[in-house]
This record gives structure tokens, C-alpha cells and sequence, in this order.
């Protein structure tokens, strides 16, 4: 579908409107079915989408696989499995105060939904909505190949593409949606709160922060070194929500740890790592621009202890170590999203929590240590999305656990069950019957009536027995 | 020591809000012994003040301190003893998966901002209130301004029975909540009009603070024919009840007009005038209408000709006492007023279909309400009105009673809100799940790492898939092929 103005937009909402309300999205076989085309298009288009990412974001085959492909499968997968059991009303107790009576909560859909550049869409059909996708133009292959595919697999009446920049996206944002879903920055993601806030549409943002990573000595130093590296350069080259964003490890420590960084990275890469297949290049230009920047600040260029290639013309930057950067650097005041990585060192260990606590809260804090203690200490000390302890970035793919950030880097959690809900209403049903009538409830009041409540609301049974006997009586 | 309840100005909030946060940040709300100290002392200030509490809705609203209890202080006591009860089970930390020690761990939010509505002045103020402390918050609490007595009691009392540095509570009008949404907070809940929501989530944009938003809507109460005489009236009961026993119909979830057979609808009418007659025998057991601004939307509803005459009882009114008969009106005409806007007061409009499944496809455009209300003992009915129609939530045979059962969701979805609280929910408003993994150093798979070949793919694809047993023989060098799924 290719890129349209306001008025096109409005009259494809519309349309997917006309679709939930006549309850095109509810059953279990319709999204059944959808989740199964996803599952095709992701077997199916792999070599494709692999490619597509690749003319994007020069990314590796595997690294393709293993965050994209895989994951949509496996969410579809989890999605599929677990899908009777979400749909399934929640039976809760009913308190005696309402005896007697059934109560239930049922997950309902919202109806129709936008999704902003995020991946986990699978779960959204899974709760029955009728869906928008807007893929991120900064992606522009990947994101016409999408367009192009998913028709093919899915209900396109209930489920659209929408591609385009800023233009298409405020004219989105327009659009009365049952809720939004977006996955950027945090200035767009105030942008997107605001449009939404004039509809009262209620909002999923999942936004960036500068991911800590703590290093304690006490750690096995080879295996360290190894998820860092495959979580800072495996991932786009660092451009990724949860990647490392910088390390703080004591300066007694510092030396070691670059040591071992640099011999991982020249076992992932080779010694000319701007030629090598399995390290992804900058997105585009303005970002290469920017990234450079951070690099050549006169505060900063002089701090590089290993790396600092730059091809302009391929757009890679090879991975790059810094030492000790001054805290107010523009490398340390925004979220990097590439391929630099300060090291910043302190006396103590314990130093680095008050560091990170002031700062804004990230999507991830990473903490390497072997030392149970000062693993509770960090789990208690220090708020964030997500924490993960010894490794970097797999937590995204645990589908039990909520993924999501807390203060700037986000609103709301999803993966898994926690998807499903994000895009379902929890509506609460409570059934009475006719019996267990309590005079008590109602006027002319009484004393001997405030008496009864009293003690039905206490939880009192003699009391309770007698407000549904109906004392008082005769009133 | 005594606080000064803060009242507007922009340069007090700063320095309140900073406060608040320092102490949040010290780690002191974060302590289970604090939470429970605060829910208890909560439990204490409506025993020891009640009689306090009475006078200060009577004042407001000339609600009969029976109502109070039974829909504010009493529900928020039984409310908060369940938090009690439950707190350490919500607190804890449910292991997810072993031996990969995965667990979700909520953590308080942070600062919260509540702001409650004026009609169940203690309610929407202290129960969310409750769970914000439950969950280990710190809270700065803004009452509404037009239930001042209430509002004047809780300034005055909150802190004697609270931590008087971890909660505090802002007076004030508009301009007072407007310098508050100014700061960043971790989370606002609001209680109030859609207009005045959409100010505070455009503000709240600002700072990308969470916000959940509790807002009104016309709740519908379908009834079904009924052939039991003794289950009709205590189906009307309960409407009466919950239309004009409940503030006077300024409520959220009061039923807000009723959908029903045009054949029963004279059958209805009666037993609805003969209960309200032998209920409201004193004026003083009905609300007053809250202030003259209200009293008079109310008797505009009414001043509409086409209105005016399909009253069929009641339509009496009274400036000087604020005060409006229950009333009831029979098929006013769809686009007034009285059928667009959310009523809240006592004024019934009945409107008739020919079926009572016609009911169904008029609710199906309208928006949707925070709870959906139905009198039928007919189950198919019953499962058309939850899979057909989209509220907050539906009851069946009763209305208003879900309000005080903890063990559901209250809030709205579409038009009417979105976020929820009571029970449980309210703890998960105010906290954040914050995943943690803890991994082990020593075991260790190398196909996790570039550079990439054949070999880390097929082992990859095999991880994927949660093939153990083809990964295993792999990383022995037993199995070489696969089939691609």
C-alpha cells in the first residue's frame, strides 16, 4: 500500500471500524488464523526480509534471523499456544457482600489499534483488534517489503500497512485510535501522548535510555566481555533500545576489562572490522553525522583507547572504546545508538549506583558479578525496565516476563501475555440472581439498617445472615 | 510535626513536589512495615473520625450518613483491610522460570498524583490513596474543591494519622491542578469530566508521565420483562437504589436511563413510583444536587418542551435548597439533551424498544459507558450483552454493587477512561514490573557469537525451536543436517 495523505488515512480507519464492529476480529479462528500466516510469512519470506534488512542496515544474515525472524515466530508460536487460555473469562471470587453471585473478569478487544514501528504486532491480532502498522521509514526496504507481504498472509480488510514519514504519521496520529503503540524516542513519544490525549486513546511507549552495564571484578572476564560485545555490536552495531549504552567498572578493573573487549572484538570482526559481512552499518547518514559528532567533540576524541574508524561513504563505524569521557559529554548526556562505547571508572563499585541514579531511568541495567550481595543491592538500588545479572539483551526474549521501561524510557509492558493484555480490555462481569435481597441497603434509613451495613461490610456473618434475611423488616 | 495543609501557587508546589520525591528516594516508602503503618492508620482515622467524616459529606452534599457508610466509609475501611490482608502476597515476587532465575519484581512507581471527584469525596480520594501507599508511594493527593468540608477534613487529618512528609494534600481550584500537572510525576490518576482529562494527559505528554483516567458516561440499565411479581420489585429496588440512593444520581456508575419493552414499560413506571414513595419518605435520605452551576444544567435538561413533557412524575424543583424530585421521563426525544449528555442527577429517562434484543443495536454507536447494567434472567441475553457490547464493565440483576468488589477491575475503556484500580489492580496501577534475570557465567554457548557461520545458524535455528535435543547433538558434533522449518 503505498503512502497517502489525511483523507486516505481516515477512510481506512473507517473501514477498519466497520470491520470490528461487525466483530470480523473476535473469534478465536479468525486470529488463529492470522497468527498462522504470520508464522508462513516469517518462514516463507526469510531470505527476504533478511536482505531487505540487509540494503537497510548492511545487518548480518544471522543477526537478522535471530532478532527479527525468530522472534515474530516465536511470538506467534507463544501467541497460538496460550490463546483459548487468554481468552478465557477469569473467574474471581465473588465477596459475600454480593452473595449470592458469580463475578468474572473477560479480555476484551479495544478495537482498532496503531502500532508504531514495533515488531510484537502478532500480539495485537491475538487479542482480536483490527490493526495499523506504520514501519519505521528510516527502514525504507524493510518497510516496503512489508507492505508488500503481509497482505499475502493476513485478513488486509482487519490488518494494514501504512508506510511513510512524517507527513503519513501525523496524519495517523490524527485518527481516533483505541490505542497507540510505539516504539522510538522520547520526543516523538511525547508527540504521540499529546495526539493521542485529544481522543483520550491510551498509549504503549516504548522508548530509549542510556542501558548501564556495571562491571564488578569478580566476574569470569572472557565470558563478560563476550556478551557485552554481542550485545553493544551484535545488535545493529548498538543501535537498539536495549544495548549497552556505557560500562562503569573501577579503575583498578578498567585496564583488564579493555583488554579483553578488544581481543572479543577482534576475534568477532578481524583487524579491519570495517570490512567485515557480520558488523551492521549506520542507518543513515544524519544518524552517521550525528554519531561522528559525539566521536570528535574535542572532550571526547582524545579518549578513544581502541577503534574509531569511519568509512562515510559505507556508512560503518567500527566499534569504539572510550576511557573516562567528562560525565557532561554529549556522549554521555544522550542515548548513543551506535557503535561507541564509554567506559567510565570509579573508586568503589558501589559508586556506580549513585551515577546511574542520576540519570534518567533506562529500558535496561546490566550488572556483571558474581557477588550474590551486590547483586541484591543493584536489584534494589537501581529502577529500570529491565535488569538483567551476568549477560546483556536475552531478556527480550523471554516471553514470561514483561518487557517495557519506566519513567522516560517508557510507558507500559508487552511480550507474551503481557502483550495480549496491553491490547485487550479487562472487563469485569458480575452476575447476581434475585435472592439475597437486604432491605438494609436502601431508604428510609435506620439505625438498625447502619447496624447491619456495618457488619456486612466487616465481613460480620451474624450481620450478614440478617441483611439477607431482609432485616429490618417491614420497611 | 504539624504540616500546613499547601494551598496553589506555583513556587509552594515546586518545593512540595521536590519533598515528596526526596523522601520517595530515601527508601522509606519503600518498606513493607511503612506500607502497612499507613494503610492502618488510614483504617483508624475513619473509626476514630466518622462522626467527623458524616458531617463533612452532609455538609458537602447532604448525603444521610447511612449512604456514607455504606458507600463511602465503610466500603474504603472493608477496601483497605483487604489490602492488608493481601499486601505481602501482591508484593511478592512470583519465580518465572528456574534455573534461568527470571521473577518480575514490582517496584513502587514513584510520586503519585491523585485527583478525586466531588461526589464520593472520601471514596475517590482515599481508595486509590490506599493502593499508592500499599504499593510503596509517595503521594500528593488534590481534592476536589467543590466538596470543600470533605476536602478540609482530609488536609486536616491525613497528616495526624499518615507520614505526613510521604503524602500530602494540595487545595485548591483549576489553576492550583493545572501547577501541579506542570511537574513531572510517575504516575496521575484522575477522577473527573473528559474535558478536564484531556488537559491533564495533554500535560502529562510534557514529561511522558503515565496517567490513568476515570471519566464519566451514560450507563444504561436494560430490563428485561420480568413475570415474577416479588423479582420485579426487587429488580426496581436495586435501580431505585442505585439511581437516587446514590448521591442523587451524581455518579459515575448511577444508572443513567433505562432501556426497556415499551409493553412493560407502564408496569415499570408504577412499581418505580411506589418504591420511590416508600423509600424516600424523609427528603433527608436523597442527596442534595451539589451546588447552583449543577442545580441549574439539571433544570436545563428539563426546560427542553419536548423534554418537559414526557415527565411522567416527579419534575419539582428547588433552587434555595438545591434539591430536584426523583423524576421520571418516558421516550424523550433522542437528540436532547437529557439522552446526549451524562445526566448526573436524579432524573430517569425510560426509553422503549419493541424487543428487548433491540437494545443491543442501540448501544452499539454510542460511547462506551463505564458499566453496562441488565435485569434479565435470560442467559442468551446475557451472553449477546457481554460479547455485543463494550463497557467497563457489566452487571447483571443489581447495579452499583461491583464499585465494592475487590476482586474485579474498575475503570472505563473508550470515552469513559482507561486504567484500573480497586483490589489488587490498584497495587498494579501504582507499580512498576520490573523484570529481572540473573544468569549464570559458566555456561556458555558459543554459537551465540559472531563471527557468524553455517554452523552458529542451524545451531541457532535449532535453539529456536526449543530443539534441546538436535542442539545438544549439534554441540557434540553428532547431528549435521537439519530440516528446515
Amino acid at each position: 500500500m503505498a503512502a497517502r495523505g489525511g483523507v486516505g488515512v481516515e477512510a481506512d480507519v473507517a473501514a477498519l471500524r466497520a470491520q470490528f464492529a461487525a466483530g470480523r476480529t473476535r473469534g478465536a479462528e479468525w486470529r488463529a488464523a492470522q497468527l498462522r500466516g504470520l508464522l508462513r510469512m516469517a518462514a516463507e519470506a526469510e531470505a527476504e526480509v533478511c536482505r531487505a534488512l540487509h540494503a537497510d542496515l548492511a545487518k548480518p544474515y544471522t543477526e537478522s534471523y535471530v532478532h527479527e525472524i525468530a522472534l515474530v515466530k516465536s511470538s506467534c508460536r507463544f501467541a497460538l499456544k496460550n490463546l483459548k487460555k487468554w481468552m478465557k473469562p477469569q473467574k474471581v471470587s465473588a465477596s459475600l457482600m454480593t452473595f449470592p453471585s458469580t463475578a468474572m473478569v473477560t479480555a476484551e478487544p479495544l478495537g482498532v489499534v496503531l502500532v508504531i514501528s514495533a515488531w510484537n504486532y502478532p500480539f495485537s491480532i491475538a487479542a482480536g483488534n483490527a490493526v495499523v502498522l506504520k514501519p519505521s521509514e528510516v527502514a525504507p526496504a524493510t518497510s516496503s517489503l512489508l507492505a508488500e507481504l503481509l497482505p499475502q498472509y493476513v485478513d488486509s480488510t482487519c490488518i494494514k500497512v501504512v508506510e511513510g514519514g512524517v507527513a503519513e504519521t501525523t496524519a495517523l496520529l490524527e485518527q481516533k485510535w483505541d490505542k497507540i503503540f510505539y516504539t522510538g524516542n522520547g520526543k516523538i513519544g511525547r508527540i504521540v501522548m499529546a495526539s493521542a490525549a485529544k481522543h483520550l486513546t491510551p498509549v504503549v511507549l516504548e522508548l530509549g535510555g542510556k542501558c548501564p552495564v556495571v562491571v564488578d571484578s569478580n566476574v569470569d572476564l572472557h565470558v563478560t566481555a563476550k556478551r557485552i560485545a554481542a550485545g553493544k555490536w551484535g545488535c545493529n552495531n548498538g543501535q537498539a533500545c536495549i544495548s549497552p549504552d556505557f560500562i562503569i567498572t573501577t579503575k583498578s578493573f578498567a585496564p583488564k576489562l579493555l583488554e579483553a573487549l578488544g581481543k572479543v572484538l577482534e576475534k568477532f570482526y578481524g583487524d579491519e572490522p570495517l570490512r567485515s559481512s557480520d558488523l551492521s552499518r549506520i542507518v543513515n547518514s544524519n544518524h552517521f553525522n550525528r554519531l561522528k559528532k559525539l566521536m570528535d567533540d574535542e572532550n571526547v576524541s582524545d579518549k578513544i583507547v581502541f577503534g574509531g574508524q569511519r568509512d562515510e561513504h559505507q556508512l560503518k563505524i567500527a566499534p569504539t572504546i572510550f576511557m573516562d569521557v567528562p560525565l557532561d559529554s554529549g556522549i554521555m548526556k544522550e542515548e548513543i545508538f551506535g557503535p561507541l562505547l564509554p567506559i567510565i571508572t570509579v573508586d568503589k563499585i558501589h559508586e556506580s549506583f549513585a551515577l546511574i541514579n542520576s540519570m534518567t531511568k533506562p529500558l535496561a541495567a546490566y550488572l556483571f558479578t558474581k557477588d550474590s550481595k551486590l547483586q541484591e543491592q543493584y536489584e534494589a538500588g537501581i529502577s529500570a525496565g529491565g535488569m538483567l545479572v551476568n549477560d546483556t539483551v536475552v531478556h527480550l526474549t523471554n516471553q514470561y516476563l514483561p518487557f517495557g521501561g519506566v519513567g522516560e524510557s517508557g510507558i507500559g509492558a508487552y511480550h507474551g501475555s503481557f502483550s495480549f493484555e496491553a491490547f485487550s480490555h479487562k472487563k469485569a462481569v458480575l452476575v447476581r440472581g434475585f435472592a439475597g435481597e437486604a432491605a438494609a441497603r436502601y431508604p428510609p434509613y435506620s439505625t438498625a439498617k447502619l447496624k447491619i451495613l456495618r457488619g456486612v461490610l466487616k465481613g460480620n456473618l451474624g450481620s450478614m445472615i440478617q441483611a439477607i434475611l431482609g432485616f429490618p423488616r417491614g420497611k | 510535626m504539624e504540616e500546613k495543609p499547601q494551598n496553589g501557587g506555583s513556587f509552594c508546589l515546586g518545593g512540595l513536589v521536590a519533598g515528596v520525591r526526596e523522601v520517595h528516594e530515601s527508601g522509606r516508602t519503600k518498606e513493607m512495615e511503612w506500607r502497612q503503618a499507613q494503610i492502618r492508620g488510614l483504617i483508624r482515622m475513619l473509626t476514630e473520625e466518622e462522626d467527623a467524616v458524616f458531617d463533612a459529606l452532609h455538609e458537602d452534599l447532604g448525603k444521610h450518613r447511612v449512604e456514607s457508610f455504606r458507600d463511602e466509609v465503610g466500603n474504603l475501611v472493608k477496601s483497605f483491610r483487604n489490602t492488608l490482608q493481601n499486601l505481602k502476597k501482591w508484593a511478592d515476587t512470583p519465580l518465572i522460570s528456574f534455573p534461568c532465575n527470571a521473577m518480575v519484581v514490582p517496584e513502587p512507581i514513584g510520586v503519585v498524583l491523585i485527583f478525586s471527584c466531588w461526589n464520593l469525596p472520601l471514596g475517590l480520594a482515599l481508595e486509590p490513596l490506599s493502593g499508592a501507599l500499599a504499593a510503596g508511594n509517595a503521594v500528593v493527593l488534590k481534592p476536589s474543591e467543590l466538596a470543600p468540608s470533605t476536602a478540609a477534613f482530609l488536609a486536616a487529618n491525613l497528616p495526624k494519622y499518615l507520614d505526613a512528609k510521604a503524602v500530602k494534600i494540595v487545595q485548591g481550584g483549576p489553576e492550583v491542578g493545572e501547577g501541579l500537572m506542570e511537574h513531572r510525576w510517575d504516575k496521575v490518576l484522575f477522577t473527573g469530566n473528559a474535558r478536564v482529562g484531556r488537559i491533564i494527559m495533554t500535560k502529562a505528554a510534557k514529561h511522558l508521565t503515565p496517567v490513568a483516567l476515570e471519566l464519566g458516561s451514560k450507563c444504561p440499565c436494560i430490563v428485561d420483562r420480568i413475570n415474577s411479581k416479588w423479582e420485579c420489585q426487587v429488580a426496581v429496588n436495586r435501580i431505585v437504589g442505585a439511581k437516587w440512593s446514590t448521591c442523587a444520581g451524581q455518579a459515575c456508575i448511577a444508572i443513567d436511563y433505562i432501556l426497556v419493552e415499551e409493553q412493560f414499560a407502564p408496569i415499570l413506571i408504577e412499581l418505580l413510583v411506589s418504591t420511590l414513595e416508600r423509600f424516600f419518605t424523609k427528603p433527608e435520605y436523597m442527596a442534595r444536587i451539589l451546588n447552583e452551576k449543577h442545580f441549574d444544567r439539571l433544570a436545563n435538561l428539563l426546560a427542553d418542551h419536548r423534554v418537559a413533557s414526557s415527565i411522567v412524575h416527579g419534575g419539582g424543583a428547588n433552587r434555595k435548597t438545591l434539591t430536584i424530585e426523583p423524576t421520571i421521563l418516558l421516550d424523550p426525544p433522542l437528540d436532547s439533551d437529557i439522552m446526549t449528555e451524562e445526566i448526573f442527577g436524579p432524573l430517569l429517562p425510560i426509553i422503549t424498544v419493541k424487543k428487548t434484543e433491540d437494545c443491543l443495536a442501540f448501544l452499539k454507536p454510542k460511547p462506551k459507558p463505564l458499566a453496562i447494567y441488565a435485569f434479565t434472567k435470560d442467559e442468551k441475553l446475557k451472553q449477546r450483552i457481554i460479547a455485543e457490547t463494550s463497557s467497563g464493565c457489566v452487571t447483571f440483576n443489581d447495579a452499583i454493587v461491583q464499585y465494592g468488589l475487590d476482586t474485579v477491575p474498575f475503570g472505563g475503556i473508550g470515552a469513559s477512561g482507561f486504567g484500573q484500580y480497586h483490589g489488587k489492580y490498584t497495587f498494579e496501577l501504582f507499580s512498576h514490573r520490573k523484570a529481572v534475570i540473573k544468569r549464570s557465567l559458566w555456561v556458555e554457548f558459543m554459537f551465540r557469537y559472531p563471527p557468524w557461520d553455517e554452523y552458529r545458524m542451524r545451531m541457532l535455528r535449532r535453539a529456536f525451536r526449543f530443539d534441546y535435543v538436535s542442539l545438544v547433538l549439534g554441540l557434540l558434533g553428532l547431528r549435521q543436517h537439519d530440516f528446515k522449518f
